[in-house]
């Protein structure tokens, strides 16, 4: 299979090419109109997605606006929406944080194991077992995490808080049932391991077979061969992928409400505390209305705002290191 | 003398490399040290198991360094990462597929699958459990609402965020819109799914009255949440298919749309097929935005377009949260899990399908 | 996709909704005159009652309730939004919401009628100690972290002759906000003011940090599984923690559904409602002899008039079984709640008669 592989929309401009424009095909009326409506239908689909998103843009910024003007006693906390939202903030992004730490490089070592290194019959089976991960709702993760592994980081944090408590992170008395910020992170991270895995495996599976034979005819090991070949042609998609992940993590609402007992800001991650936006919603939803509601939905528009800046970031990253990858 | 010129050049081709035993020599080395190790600071097979992990791969790499050389030994280093953080992806995977299995086994019975929750009550759990007979009521109801409920979904997204890629992909110059629909699909991965339930709850209030609540509502919010996973794995997908594939169809005079149809997509089909169960998979999960918007219900409805509907997420999450009796849990308990088992069975299915669709379609290739 | 349709298609022809093997609901009593849906949202902690009340009215009358336990602010808002005919709430209407009522209810505004009584237990994992008693104060301290041991001076003087473990209390509350939270902070912040300083709330304060697991069933199997720990709830839910009795006047009372009843009994009307409304004040501080003041009751919230006469029918018919000796023995049977006192059952009978159809 010969490629000159990644993404070139650019090339693939009707334009550029002669044979669209030649007279062989002009006169095939069908085939026009069938081109325009299959444009126009891609077009509209794509405007579609606007036109929800700027529906739920609006919605959001409607149901909060109450929250700016209200008096900042008035607000949960006493202090404003400011100090109300900033310490959810912070233990959604250590919640992501953790999560995306340990999930992404896991899953790219999943990813390879399953498109270069496990055995070709039993690689598909194994894709199929990690994707099964991603079939167990989060209602069960949260019950697992909550029964199962809870209980046993407990005596893990215990030891951490004995032995490492000088760090600040694992600062004790560590939790007594290991509900804390660090296991909801674990879990986190086992939730959006098989979305990255996934991902990254059918990309690392398009890699183009000559790249990487070129790579081993040269003499290069099969890390060697990986690193040069594989990752520069998979770059932005892991990225892409730890995006995806990345966006599950900050929007998980039910396992991180069954698993962590949240409260205020702490440094520690083994102690009680901290409290991710997406769980405070659910967890206050249902009992909320007037003001209270604003702020809960308030906070939805916040998480959204730090999915769009985590976004920008990430299409930064993928711009800039575009024209040095082999992909391109 | 043909022999011994063979002889020789075999030691010449293995030399410089380890012996096929030396790795399991360092392995034992690992275990006996991460033993005495780990008796130290109070014996534990966990603790054990880790310890003799690091040190097996420390080893193992260190002894191939000297060796082999240090290219060698990044090699086999990667190889043991990689193979390590496969063992470790299954670790999780299994311990919860052992618990709900464990818990949710006992829960299935034929009339667990066939009959609904209408008419049980925290009396009917009471009497069970104390006259230990089986447990009643089932998640039949539940079933059918979760197909219904994402089979809608589906219908409403797939089509929608197949386009938009395409659009993206095949479409698109870079412009100002394309640009902004890349950006903002990113962004609505974000969307918490509660707000997308709000969302959606609150467009139909719009149209229809409030208090509106039915199965499609559910879908619909679902939807906003399935659209932007579809976009993002059906766009990477498509961005990997060779562009000389493209051309020559081109080149034979083929339609642009007749192109994409018979050549771009069904070479990323595989990919496509395995990102729509991905969105599947995560939406047929959700609780939150199925409360607000296709309310609760105990008996039966197969209309998705009037009355409520269960789906087995909120039956899970109602069983749990507010069991059917305060004062015997049990059997709500078992419920959810069983509840919880067919949910995974349910995705897996959906997962060989996936995969069996995808063979079908996918055209040739040398993998 | 093409799975789930066939799975769909197939499935729908072989379900059955007939559980109980009884009669099946639709066709009982077909002398009956009722038929059509009632729509109601709201509490969670009345689901456990309501799936009985609703079986238990399906069978008795063939007309149907849906209920959607989506919490109480959801189920308030609903109802104000005209989007269910009723709803079920753990705090009666506030003044805002009673004048909002007036809206879509007519002139005499919105009832609140108390279908649903349960005690809240403060309940303790401490192996072989079954009962302790405490008073409100010490009671707060706890809760607050104050008092970080079981063998504390407070609570040993109050407990003469049980032999209290050295194990550090652990502190269990719920993460959501609930009407249990905010019932049980109500008792605290009335029975010892001086002990709690914070508001009573439906959310925990924040600034006290502690373990904390979402809804009753959460903090009970949390503080079943952690040696020391200390929580609050329904106490149909928590099995066999042991269990405070809380003192009041002079005496400590054990938790009882006869000493909860006592309690609603003694609480006044709010003012400034029509006539027949039945929000109650409880009185926290009471020192009523047996009476158990650590209680929640949860309301119906319906209208004073509705526009049409069937559903005018649906809804009497309805809160009227609810509030019936037979409805509040299945509520008890099923959910573990404390009937409802003789008193008040006759009250809100009368309030449920005065529903009208109006002209709103």
């Amino acid at each position: 299979m010969t490629s000159v592989p990644g993404a070139q929309r650019r090339t693939s401009d009707p334009k550029g090419f002669p044979v669209s424009t030649s007279t062989l095909t002009s006169r095939d009326a069908a085939g026009k109109s069938g081109d325009r409506v299959f444009s126009g239908a891609a077009l509209g689909a794509g405007i579609l997605i606007l036109v929800v998103l700027f529906g739920v843009a609006v919605f959001l910024i409607i149901q909060a606006l109450p929250v700016l003007g209200a008096d900042p006693a008035d607000i949960t906390g006493g202090d404003g929406f400011g100090a109300y939202i900033f310490p959810i903030v912070v233990g959604t992004v250590i919640a992501a944080a953790i999560a995306l730490l340990l999930a992404t490089p896991l899953g790219i070592g999943v990813a390879l194991f399953i498109s270069h290194y496990a055995p070709r019959r039993l690689a598909m089976t194994f894709g199929y077992l990690v994707d099964l991960l991603a079939a167990i709702p989060s209602v069960v993760y949260g019950a697992w995490g909550y029964a199962v592994l809870a209980p046993q980081l407990a005596v893990a944090y215990g030891w951490l808080a004995e032995n490492l408590g000088w760090i600040p992170i694992f600062a004790g008395p560590a939790s007594q049932t290991g509900k804390t910020i660090l296991t909801a992170g674990i879990v986190l991270a086992v939730m959006v391991l098989p979305i990255i895995t996934s991902l990254s495996r059918e990309i690392f599976l398009q890699t183009p077979t000559l790249h990487e034979e070129a790579a081993l005819a040269m003499g290069a090991t099969r890390l060697e061969m990986i690193w040069m070949a594989v990752l520069p042609f998979a770059r932005t998609g892991i990225v892409s992928a730890a995006m995806l992940g990345l966006g599950r993590a900050l929007g998980e609402t039910m396992a991180v409400a069954l698993v962590l007992s949240g409260g205020a800001l702490t440094a520690s991650l083994i102690q009680s505390g901290n409290q991710t936006i997406a769980a405070e919603i659910a967890l206050n939803f249902p009992e909320a209305y007037g003001l209270r509601l604003s702020e809960l939905i308030a906070a939805g528009l916040v998480l959204f705002v730090i999915t769009l800046v985590v976004n920008i970031i990430a299409r930064w990253i993928v711009s800039r290191h575009r024209d040095f990858s082999g992909a391109n | 003398m043909s022999s011994a010129l063979l002889k020789t050049r075999r030691s010449q081709l293995t030399k410089g490399r380890l012996p096929g035993y030396a790795i399991w020599v360092v392995l034992g080395a690992a275990v006996v040290l991460a033993a005495a190790v780990s008796a130290l600071i109070g014996f534990d097979v966990v603790v054990w198991a880790l310890i003799a992990a690091v040190f097996f791969v420390v080893g193992a790499t260190l002894v191939t360094a000297a060796a082999e050389g240090s290219r060698k030994a990044a090699d086999s280093l990667m190889t043991y990462l990689v193979y390590g953080s496969f063992v470790i992806a299954l670790l999780p995977l299994l311990s919860v597929i052992w618990t709900v299995l464990e818990r949710g086994l006992p829960g299935l019975s034929y009339d667990f699958f066939f009959t609904s929750m209408n008419g049980v009550t925290g009396a009917t759990d009471n009497a069970s459990a104390e006259n230990g007979t089986p447990v009643l009521g089932g998640a039949y109801h539940a079933i059918v609402g979760t197909l219904q409920i994402t089979l809608w979904a589906s219908l409403v997204s797939v089509p929608i965020g197949l386009l938009a890629a395409v659009y993206l992909v095949e479409y698109g110059r870079g412009g100002a819109l394309d640009r902004a629909i890349t950006f903002f699909v990113d962004v609505m991965t974000g969307i918490p799914s509660i707000v997308a339930g709000l969302f959606a709850a609150a467009l139909f209030a719009l149209l229809f009255g409030p208090g509106t609540r039915t199965g499609f509502v559910a879908s619909v919010a679902l939807s906003v949440l399935m659209i932007p996973v579809v976009v993002r794995s059906t766009e990477e997908m498509l961005k990997i298919v060779p562009n000389e594939l493209r051309e020559a169809s081109y080149a034979l005079g083929v339609r642009k749309w007749r192109t994409i149809v018979k050549v771009v997509v069904p070479t990323a089909i595989s990919g496509i097929a395995s990102g729509v169960t991905l969105a599947i998979a995560r939406v047929v999960g959700e609780t939150a935005p199925i409360l607000v918007t296709a309310g609760f219900a105990s008996s039966i409805n197969l209309n998705v377009f009037g009355g409520w509907m269960s789906t087995l997420p909120t039956f899970i999450y109602y069983q749990i949260l507010t069991p059917t009796s305060p004062t015997n849990i049990d059997a709500s308990t078992q419920r959810a899990w069983a509840a919880a088992l067919i949910l995974i069975i349910m995705v897996m299915l959906l997962n060989v399908v996936a995969r069996l669709v995808a063979k079908i379609f996918a055209p040739r290739t040398s993998r | 996709m093409a799975v789930i349709s066939l799975a769909a298609l197939a499935l729908t022809a072989c379900g059955s909704d007939d559980v109980t093997g009884g009669a099946p609901a639709d066709a009982a009593s077909g002398s009956s005159t009722l038929s059509g849906t009632l729509t109601g949202a709201g509490s969670s902690a009345q689901n456990a009652a309501m799936t009985a009340w609703q079986s238990g009215f399906a069978a008795s009358s063939g007309a149907d309730v849906q209920y959607s336990p989506d919490g109480s602010g959801a189920g308030r808002d609903a109802f104000l939004a005209e989007g269910v005919q009723f709803a079920g709430s753990d705090a009666a209407l506030d003044d805002e919401e009673y004048d909002a009522s007036k809206e879509i209810c007519g002139p005499d505004g919105a009832i609140d009628i108390p279908v649903y009584v349960s005690p809240i237990a403060i309940a303790f994992n401490l192996p072989g100690i079954d009962t302790l008693d405490l008073d409100a104060a010490t009671i707060a301290s706890v809760f607050r972290g104050e008092v970080e041991s079981w063998d504390d001076e407070a609570i040993a003087a109050q407990n003469e002759g049980v032999e209290l473990p050295t194990t550090p209390i652990t502190v269990v509350h719920r993460a959501d906000d609930s009407g249990t939270t905010e019932n049980f902070t109500e008792y605290l912040a009335a029975a010892a003011p001086e002990a709690w300083t914070d508001e009573a709330d439906g959310a925990w304060p924040e600034a006290l940090v502690a373990e904390n697991a979402q809804g009753t069933n959460g903090v009970v199997s949390t503080t079943t599984g952690t040696d020391g720990a200390i929580t609050y709830a329904d106490a149909s839910a928590v099995g066999d923690l042991g269990r405070v009795s809380v003192l009041v006047g002079e005496e400590y009372v054990p938790l009882s559904a006869d000493a909860a009843g006592r309690a609603v009994e003694a609480a006044t009307r709010v003012a400034g409602r029509s006539d027949v409304d039945m929000s109650l004040e409880l009185e926290r501080d009471t020192t009523e002899s047996g009476a158990y003041p650590v209680v929640l009751v949860s309301y119906h919230v319906v209208c004073s008039s509705y526009a049409d006469q069937e559903t005018v029918d649906l809804v009497k018919a309805f809160e009227t079984y609810v509030v019936s000796a037979e409805g509040q023995d299945a509520a008890a049977a099923s959910a573990g709640s404390a009937p409802l006192p003789e008193d008040i059952r006759a009250d809100a009978m009368t309030a449920i008669g005065s529903i009208t159809v109006g002209s709103s």
